[in-house]
C-alpha cells in the first residue's frame, strides 16, 4: 500500500503534533506550516499529495492559501480541517477548491481514511457539510441558471442525506444497492457542482445563515 | 382669537388653555405655548417672530402682547433654566437676517421680502436640527438618522442661497451686490479656514471616543461571557480531573455552548424545529454524557404535532445513549415542504426488535405509539451488533 505524503497547515502547534500522532501508518507527514506564507512556500517546495488545511489562520486563513496555490495552477489536493461549523467557512473553503471538509473532532482513523480518499481524487463530506449543501441547494426559490450545475439529482440528494444521517460510504453503498465507487462518483459530482455553480444563492445563503 | 378660546368653557377639553411653559423656553415661552396650542413645532413660530421683527418690527409687538396676555404655566419644584443656547442662536439668526435686511433694504417690505421668506424656510429646516433632543441624538450617534439629517441640512442651505439670490435678482441688485458677496465669501471662507482644523479635531475626537466606548463595551461583554462560562467550566474540569467521563461531558457541553454563542443565529429555542432539536439533543447529551451530532436541513415553526415528533426523537436519543453503548449518536432532521423527518442513529450493539418484552414501553409507546397517535409514523431498524436507526416522519399541518 502506498503512503500518502501530507503537509499539515495549522497555526496551533499542539494541534499539529496531535494530528501527527493520530494518523495511521499509511500517512507520512512530510512537513508542517503555521501560517499562509510558510504554507504556500512549503507546498511549492515539498509538493505533498494532500494538504491538511486549517480554515482560520493569520494572514488570510485557508482560503488565501487555496487562492494562491491553486491560482498558480498547482494540482495539490486540499482537505480542510477546522473547529468552525459556520456555513460561511465550510462553503467558502469548498468553493475555494478544497476537496473535503472535516471538523477537528474527527477520530484519527476517520481522518486517515479521509486523507487517503482525498489523495485518490475523491471528495470527503462530513455530515454537517452534507447538511449545508442540501440546505443551500434547497433553500432557493430562484430558478437555476444552469440546471446541470445548479441543482442536485435525486440520487445525489439521497447520498447526501445518508451522509448527513451519519452513514459511511460503505454503508451508503449497501443501503442504496450501489458500489462504493458509485457513491464516490456522486459525492465528487456534488463537490464539482458546489465549486462550479456560480449562482449567488450559495454564497448568499452561507452568509445569511451566519447573520440571521 | 386666543382670548376667545380661553373664554369658551366648553372647548377646553379639546384645546387646553394657552399657557407659557417654563421648561424649554427661549425668551418667555410664548412661542412654545402657542405652538403647543396650534400643534406646530415651536421653531416655526419662533422663526415667524424673528422674521416679523426683521421685516417691520411687528414680531416684537406681537410677542410682547402675547407675553402679557398669556398666563405662565404653574411649575412645581425648581424653575427650569432657560435654553440659553437656543436663545443665543435665535439672537444670532435675528441679527443676521436684520443685518441682511438693513444692507439690502428688504425690511422696507415689497416683493423683495419674499425671497427672504424662502431663506427663512431654509433656515427653519436647518434650525429644526438644532433642538436639544436632536442634538443629543446626534451625539449618541444614531447613524440612520444621520444621513437624513444631512439631506435636510443641504436642502436647508440650498433654500437659503436660493432665497438670497432670488431676492437680489428681484430687486435688480445682483450685479451691485457682487462685490459685497465676494467680500462676505472671503471673510466667511477665511473664518472657516481658521476654524476648520479645530472643528475637524473635535469631530475626530468624538468619533474616536465613540469607537473606544463601543469597543470597551464589547470587550466587557466577551469578558463577562468567558468568565461565566469558559472559566467556570475550566474550574469544574480541574476539580473533576479524576473522572474522565465527567471531564468529557463538561468539555463537550462547554464546547456546544461556545459554538452556539459564536456561530448560531440567535434563535428562540421554543419557536422553531431546528432550534428545538438542538436544545433537546443538548439536554440528553448532558444527561447521558454521550456526544450527539446534529445536522438540520431547513427549518419551520413548531406546532403540536411537531412537538410530539420532538418528544419521540428525544426518547430515541435517550434509548441510544442509555442502551446502545455507541460512542456517538447522529441526529438528522430535515424539513421538507410537506413533511418533517428526523433520524436518530447509533452504531451501537443494536437489539432484536421482536425480542423486546411487551412491558417495555420505551419504543412501543413513547416512540411508535406517540407518532401514530399524532398522525405520523415511526420506523425502527435494528440488527444485533449493527446499530439502530429510528426514523420519524410527520406530515406538516399547513
Amino acid at each position: 500500500m502506498k503512503t500518502v505524503r501530507v503537509l499539515i497547515v495549522d497555526d496551533h502547534r499542539l494541534f499539529r503534533s496531535g494530528v501527527r500522532a493520530e494518523l495511521g501508518p499509511s500517512i507520512q507527514v512530510i512537513g508542517e506550516a503555521e501560517d499562509v506564507e510558510t504554507a504556500v512556500a512549503s507546498i511549492a517546495e515539498l509538493q505533498p499529495d494532500v494538504v491538511l488545511l486549517d480554515v482560520h489562520m493569520p494572514g488570510g486563513g485557508g482560503q488565501e492559501v487555496l487562492r494562491r496555490v491553486l491560482g498558480a495552477g498547482s494540482q495539490v489536493r486540499f482537505l480542510a480541517l477546522s473547529v468552525s461549523d459556520a456555513a460561511e467557512d465550510v462553503i467558502g473553503v469548498i468553493r475555494g477548491g478544497a476537496r473535503g471538509y472535516v471538523t477537528k473532532t474527527i477520530s484519527g482513523a476517520e481522518l486517515t481514511d479521509a486523507i487517503v480518499r482525498v489523495s485518490d481524487g475523491d471528495a470527503v463530506f462530513s455530515p454537517r457539510l452534507a447538511g449545508f449543501v442540501l440546505d443551500a441547494f434547497a433553500s432557493t426559490e430562484a430558478p437555476p441558471i444552469d440546471p446541470e450545475l445548479d441543482s442536485l439529482t435525486q440520487r445525489e440528494r439521497e447520498v447526501l442525506r445518508l451522509i448527513a444521517r451519519g452513514y459511511a460510504y460503505k454503508e451508503i453503498a449497501k443501503e442504496l444497492f450501489i458500489s462504493v465507487k458509485t457513491v464516490e462518483t456522486h459525492v465528487s459530482s456534488v463537490l464539482r457542482k458546489l465549486q462550479l455553480s456560480n449562482r449567488h444563492e450559495l454564497s448568499r445563503w452561507a452568509t445569511a445563515r451566519r447573520l440571521v | 382669537m386666543l382670548r376667545e378660546m380661553s373664554e369658551t368653557p366648553t372647548v377646553p377639553a379639546a384645546a387646553p388653555r394657552l399657557v407659557r411653559p417654563a421648561s424649554g423656553r427661549v425668551v418667555a415661552g410664548v412661542a412654545q405655548g402657542a405652538a403647543a396650542q396650534l400643534r406646530l413645532d415651536p421653531a416655526v413660530l419662533r422663526l415667524g417672530f424673528v422674521l416679523l421683527t426683521v421685516v417691520n418690527g411687528l414680531g416684537v409687538v406681537a410677542y410682547a402682547a402675547l407675553w402679557m396676555f398669556t398666563p405662565k404655566e404653574q411649575v412645581k419644584g425648581p424653575q427650569p433654566a432657560r435654553d440659553w443656547g437656543q436663545f443665543a442662536a435665535y439672537g444670532v439668526l435675528w441679527m443676521a437676517i436684520a443685518g441682511f435686511g438693513w444692507i439690502t433694504g428688504a425690511s422696507d417690505g415689497g416683493i423683495g421680502t419674499w425671497p427672504i421668506a424662502a431663506g427663512g424656510i431654509g433656515a427653519l429646516i436647518l434650525w429644526q436640527q438644532a433642538d436639544p433632543g436632536r442634538r443629543q441624538r446626534w451625539m449618541s450617534g444614531a447613524v440612520s438618522k444621520f444621513n437624513a439629517s444631512w439631506v435636510r441640512t443641504i436642502v436647508g442651505a440650498l433654500l437659503i442661497v436660493v432665497g438670497a439670490i432670488g431676492f437680489l435678482a428681484a430687486s435688480g441688485e445682483l450685479a451691485k451686490a457682487k462685490t459685497g458677496l465676494v467680500f462676505t465669501a472671503v471673510v466667511v471662507g477665511g473664518m472657516l479656514m481658521i476654524a476648520a482644523p479645530w472643528l475637524a479635531t473635535l469631530v475626530k475626537e468624538l468619533q474616536r471616543e465613540r469607537t473606544e466606548r463601543i469597543r470597551q463595551e464589547e470587550r466587557a461583554e466577551v469578558a463577562a461571557h468567558v468568565h461565566d462560562s469558559v472559566l467556570h467550566t475550566l474550574t469544574l474540569i480541574q476539580r473533576n480531573a479524576h473522572d474522565s467521563r465527567e471531564v468529557t461531558r463538561l468539555a463537550r457541553s462547554q464546547e456546544r455552548e461556545l459554538r452556539n454563542w459564536l456561530y448560531q443565529p440567535k434563535q428562540d429555542a421554543d419557536a422553531t424545529l431546528a432550534a428545538a432539536v438542538r436544545r433537546v439533543a443538548a439536554e440528553e447529551e448532558d444527561a447521558h454524557g454521550v456526544p450527539i451530532e446534529i445536522v438540520c436541513v431547513g427549518d419551520c415553526e413548531l406546532d403540536e404535532r411537531l412537538g410530539a415528533l420532538l418528544q419521540a426523537a428525544r426518547q430515541a436519543m435517550v434509548n441510544a445513549a442509555k442502551y446502545s453503548g455507541a460512542p456517538v449518536i447522529s441526529v438528522y432532521a430535515e424539513v421538507e415542504p410537506d413533511e418533517v423527518t428526523v433520524f436518530v442513529r447509533d452504531r451501537g450493539q443494536g437489539f432484536d426488535l421482536d425480542g423486546v418484552p411487551a412491558d417495555r414501553m420505551g419504543i412501543r409507546q413513547s416512540i411508535i405509539g406517540r407518532m401514530e397517535r399524532n398522525g405520523g409514523s415511526a420506523r425502527v431498524r435494528t440488527t444485533p451488533g449493527d446499530g439502530t436507526e429510528v426514523m420519524l416522519t410527520m406530515k406538516r399541518t399547513s
